[in-house]
């Protein structure tokens, strides 16, 4: 084993567990995502394809380390984002509280401070997020819709391309408790 | 059970969470209805964000453009597009009345009824998800905006209302994988069912391969959907390749041309007339009608008349009656005095009682006046009428009063026993002026 990937393994994200973000942080950046959301495609259409909701919960997961934080506000991001759409309240839920405890998990056992990390996280997670939606959509509402594989690849990257500089400016936010 | 729920704490948690919002998933599903405390909270935390951010745009950006860059055009450019938008409307929904075959009655519904009463709302924000085709709209239940109304631009529909909230409404775009309507074809009349594909085109779907659909070829809404009222434009035809069961006709959603700004709420839809089209040729091939040359009618057989059929005879007799009682057909300003109806013969030559004959008509059969009763009353059957060797008026004008009477003969000449005064139906019709 690589001092590198010994380093990878074995350090701990806990370290920065009492690393916390303001509470205010908390609540305005994920409304500012899903504004952004909402809003900037209207002017620019080609950033629809950005999650930023869905980066936001993957960096608190990966930063907070504890799943049962995680998978709530991934919960309640996702939460907010079916009540602004058409779909029944959950769909949207689900599937982030499922990234949310599933980004703290690989955040327990990953140096989750590394880029190429964090741009594969970024890349699975929004692949994993637009899949899940998808076959959640089928099974629970019978809607008949199909999966470009591909272009989901293609954006998964650019949204990974996005978490980079995101992270880096989350992390700055972040205060030492 | 405690070590479990202590060793397994994460996943209990999870699990519980999971199976809760699954619960939630199948109320709404199970009973359609919606949890509209969750999304009123959410709407009413984010919509006024957002028009307070677009109202920021456009008193900021916008300002810079109106004084320094345009100075003043964009507000007109503005206010004339939205007179052009209304005049649009205006002028299809005349030309689709006009271009009823009946003038007469495409005016007074012109006038009895007007087009559908609508509230203008700006776009201020796209639903979520990258999939998602949804927009919202600054028109919400305030403004008098329900789920269900129909959300059209003068080119063409543009959506539907899914949701409505106090500040704002949900509105699901034409594209939306979801989003279906009645559809039909200008020119060949085909129905079928508009559905939104997830991109910028829509399928026209349940149209048998059989039927004709032309490229470039419009769609109007059929109105079988209940929500967009018939006759507004929904976009032409790209492709229409045949599909295995149905033909799959990919139509360009004309409301969306150049995205969407502005749009009309249909509070209260109108039926309109889709516009008439040329009218495309059936699939069977009929006849040519007949030539009326002495030249093709066989030796001894009766010459066809000019007035073949009762409409002929029955416009020659309004004719001079116009002529006798110095009347122009189509003239004079409404409630003006019709000509007097009710001194005009029958159709067949018999006169009502107590009516002169008006000069210039074929006479009667010699023995229909007697078929008349005195009273005024229907006359019974006759027996059928024997051909006789000596000449006769031509067949068609014989007395057949046992041929049933046609619903206009009957308005027309009534009975005068039964109906002395009968205030003549005004009649517009052009056929009969001309």
């Amino acid at each position: 084993m690589t001092e590198y990937t010994e380093r990878l393994l074995t350090e701990s994200p806990r370290k920065d567990a009492a690393d916390r973000f303001r509470t205010v942080w908390l609540v305005v950046i994920p409304l500012i995502a899903v504004l952004s959301q909402v809003y900037v495609p209207r002017f620019i259409p080609f950033l629809a394809y950005l999650e930023l909701p869905l980066l936001i919960t993957v960096h608190f997961a990966l930063s907070t380390g504890g799943p049962i934080p995680a998978l709530f506000y991934g919960m309640s991001i996702g939460l907010v984002q079916d009540s602004l759409s058409h779909q029944p309240i959950g769909m949207y839920g689900i599937v982030k509280t499922l990234v949310g405890y599933f980004a703290a998990q690989v955040s327990m056992r990953f140096d989750v401070q590394n880029p190429v990390l964090i741009f594969i996280l970024a890349f699975f997670f929004y692949f994993f997020h637009q899949f899940f939606y998808w076959v959640l959509s089928r099974a629970l509402l019978g809607e008949v819709l199909g999966f470009d594989a591909q272009q989901t690849v293609i954006f998964g990257l650019l949204n990974a391309a996005v978490a980079l500089p995101l992270f880096r400016l989350l992390d700055k936010l972040r205060v030492a408790r | 059970m405690d070590f479990f729920l202590s060793r397994y704490r994460h996943l209990t948690v999870l699990l519980i969470v999971i199976t809760a919002q699954l619960l939630l998933i199948a109320y709404q599903v199970k009973t359609n209805k919606d949890i509209p405390l969750i999304r009123v909270w959410a709407v009413t935390a984010v919509t006024p964000v957002e028009t307070g951010l677009e109202l920021a745009r456009r008193y900021t950006w916008g300002f810079v453009e109106d004084y320094f860059v345009l100075l003043g055009v964009r507000s007109q450019n503005e206010r004339l597009r939205r007179e052009n938008g209304q005049l649009k409307i205006e002028n299809n929904y005349l030309k689709s009345e006009l271009s009823t075959a009946d003038r007469d009655r495409a005016l007074s519904v012109f006038e009895s009824r007007s087009p559908s009463k609508t509230v203008a709302a700006r776009v201020i924000g796209n639903g979520t998800g990258a999939n998602s085709k949804v927009v919202f709209v600054d028109r919400g239940s305030t403004s008098g905006v329900e789920s269900g109304m129909a959300v059209v631009t003068p080119d063409g529909i543009v959506g539907k209302v899914v949701e409505s909230y106090p500040t704002a409404s949900l509105v699901m775009l034409v594209t939306d994988p979801t989003f279906a309507a009645g559809v039909v074809s200008q020119k060949n009349r085909v129905h079928g069912t508009l559905k939104g594909q997830g991109h910028s085109e829509c399928l026209v779907d349940y149209v048998q391969n059989e039927e004709h659909v032309d490229i470039g070829e419009w769609f109007y809404t059929s109105g079988d959907d209940r929500i967009f009222p018939k006759g507004f434009p929904v976009g032409q035809v790209t492709a229409a390749p045949n599909g295995k069961t149905f033909k799959e006709i990919y139509v360009s959603p004309s409301g969306m041309a150049g995205g969407v700004e502005e749009v009309l709420i249909v509070l209260q839809g109108v039926h309109q007339e889709v516009p008439g089209g040329e009218v495309g040729s059936p699939a069977y091939s009929i006849l040519p009608a007949p030539t009326e040359t002495a030249a093709q009618t066989p030796e001894g057989a009766p010459q066809p008349d000019a007035l073949a059929t009762d409409a002929d005879r029955l416009r020659a007799i309004y004719k001079d009656v116009g002529v006798q009682q110095k009347h122009t057909y189509g003239e004079g300003p409404p409630g003006s005095k019709p000509p007097d109806f009710t001194k005009i013969p029958s159709i067949h030559g018999v006169p009502q009682p107590g009516m002169s004959q008006p000069a210039g008509l074929p006479g009667p059969a010699g023995a229909a006046p007697a078929s008349a009763g005195p009273t005024g009353a229907p006359p019974k059957p006759s027996a059928p009428v024997v051909a006789k060797p000596k000449p006769q008026p031509p067949a068609s004008l014989e007395s057949t009063d046992d041929e049933p009477v046609s619903v206009d003969q009957r308005k027309v000449a009534p009975p005068a026993a039964k109906a002395p005064v009968v205030k003549p139906p005004v009649i517009k019709t052009p056929a009969i002026n001309q």
